[in-house]
């Protein structure tokens, strides 16, 4: 077996990929019940990170010409990213992402569920005090919050695959 | 959904021991508030075993960055090649690669990058390739230059050209650096020294290849890539 090529950080300047379109999964001709997913990442003093590369992928609806399923962010310099999508299935309301940046030299691999589903496999096997970091909240219809923190108090649950 | 994504068998090899930098990195002083603190949940893949299919009719190919409009950028000009695997040795066809890096000065075309070294209006320093059926991928650009950053005294990164890889599943995306060899800086590099196994970071360093070469026009240097792949797991033995 060939082992996997090692990671390296993605750096300070990695804009050079960046497109605010790609936050958008909708942008094609995706149909169905839309949602926003905004929120921050701030690091381990709590302050904002501003040069972060958040990205998301979701199984469902199935990716498609019309529905990427993925999408890509660059956090402002409010450490605030904001994605557009289609709403994954209620039986599977969760996206998984990946969160990428100067320091960091491999990703912060993490999921976010929106809303608390009640019995979920992942769910479970995290410390009850820890559960809350991967459950976003509904602030308005279809307008959904959720807040990345790196390090310290309320540290999101990061995950090992 | 193929059946790699669906079959519960098939999950993701550990990563062999060192071949992959731990998140906290004590000489790169940028890990320190960056890097979690608490323990990693392991997880069972469940949405990561599929992922994107990302093709150029969403997200145009550009396999040159070596001139803008037909201007050529300044520079060594160089060709990059290799091939995307699985650790089975299995071709990954159809694999989004985005490259980005400094110009020949060291120079990011980049607001944020403030290093008093020339832009170069011929050189914007991203491109896109995709994987052929073979897992073969191809691009031109010229060399990129070392530049200093303020991590400690005299830092200066290493020549490098930066990949951003989409694999068969969400699991198998890989951000790296590719260097070059023969580079000083190699030796004293915090980030190309974050990978603790010295094996798995000399793979980070291509390979001046003649056959890549096109006589009187560019060099040629090979750079293999390995992602993760959903695999058969092995019965334990108990």
């Amino acid at each position: 077996m060939r082992p996997v090529t090692a990671s390296q950080t993605i750096g300070p300047f990695w804009h050079l990929l960046a497109d605010p379109a790609l936050a958008d999964l909708t942008r094609f001709t995706a149909a169905g019940p839309r949602i926003a997913l905004t929120g921050r990442v701030v690091d381990g003093d709590g302050a904002v990170i501003s040069d972060a590369c958040v990205e998301i992928w979701q199984a469902t609806p199935l990716a498609s010409p019309a529905f990427p399923g993925w999408g890509r962010c660059a956090t402002a310099a409010d450490g605030s990213f904001r994605f557009v999508t289609l709403a994954p299935s209620p039986t599977a309301a969760c996206l998984a992402v990946a969160v990428l940046a100067r320091g960091l030299v491999k990703p912060l691999w993490t999921r976010v569920y929106l809303g608390d589903p009640g019995a979920d496999p992942l769910l479970d096997a995290v410390p009850a005090a820890r559960r809350a970091t991967l459950i976003a909240t509904e602030v308005e219809p279809a307008e959904w919050r959720w807040e990345v923190r790196l390090q310290g108090d309320g540290e999101t649950v990061f995950l090992v695959f | 959904m193929t059946k790699a994504e669906t079959d519960p068998e098939l999950a993701y090899l550990p990563f062999p021991a060192g071949s992959q930098p731990p998140y906290a990195v004590a000489r790169y002083g940028s890990t320190g508030k960056r890097a979690p603190h608490q323990p990693l949940i392991a997880a069972v893949p469940t949405i990561e075993r599929s992922g994107p299919a990302l093709s150029a009719d969403q997200l145009p190919a550009d396999a040159d960055l070596s001139q803008v409009a037909g201007r050529a950028a300044l520079g060594e000009r160089i060709i990059v090649a290799g091939r995307v695997t699985d650790e089975a040795d299995r071709p990954v066809p159809h694999a989004m690669i985005e490259v980005w890096q400094a110009n020949a000065s060291g120079r990011y075309h980049h607001e944020r990058d403030t290093h008093d070294a020339p832009i170069d209006p011929n050189f914007r320093g991203a491109g896109r390739v995709f994987t052929d059926a073979g897992g073969n991928y191809r691009f031109v650009s010229i060399k990129p230059g070392a530049y200093p950053w303020r991590n400690h005294t005299t830092a200066w990164r290493p020549n490098h050209i930066h990949f951003s890889l989409f694999g068969a599943s969400w699991g198998a995306r890989l951000v790296t650096q590719m260097y070059f060899p023969g580079d000083p800086l190699l030796a004293i590099d915090p980030i190309y020294h974050s990978v603790p196994d010295p094996d798995a970071r000399a793979r980070l360093v291509a390979a001046f290849d003649l056959e890549l070469t096109q006589p009187e026009w560019a060099l040629g240097y090979r750079f293999d890539i390995v992602l993760r792949g959903l695999h058969a797991t092995p019965f334990e033995v108990p």
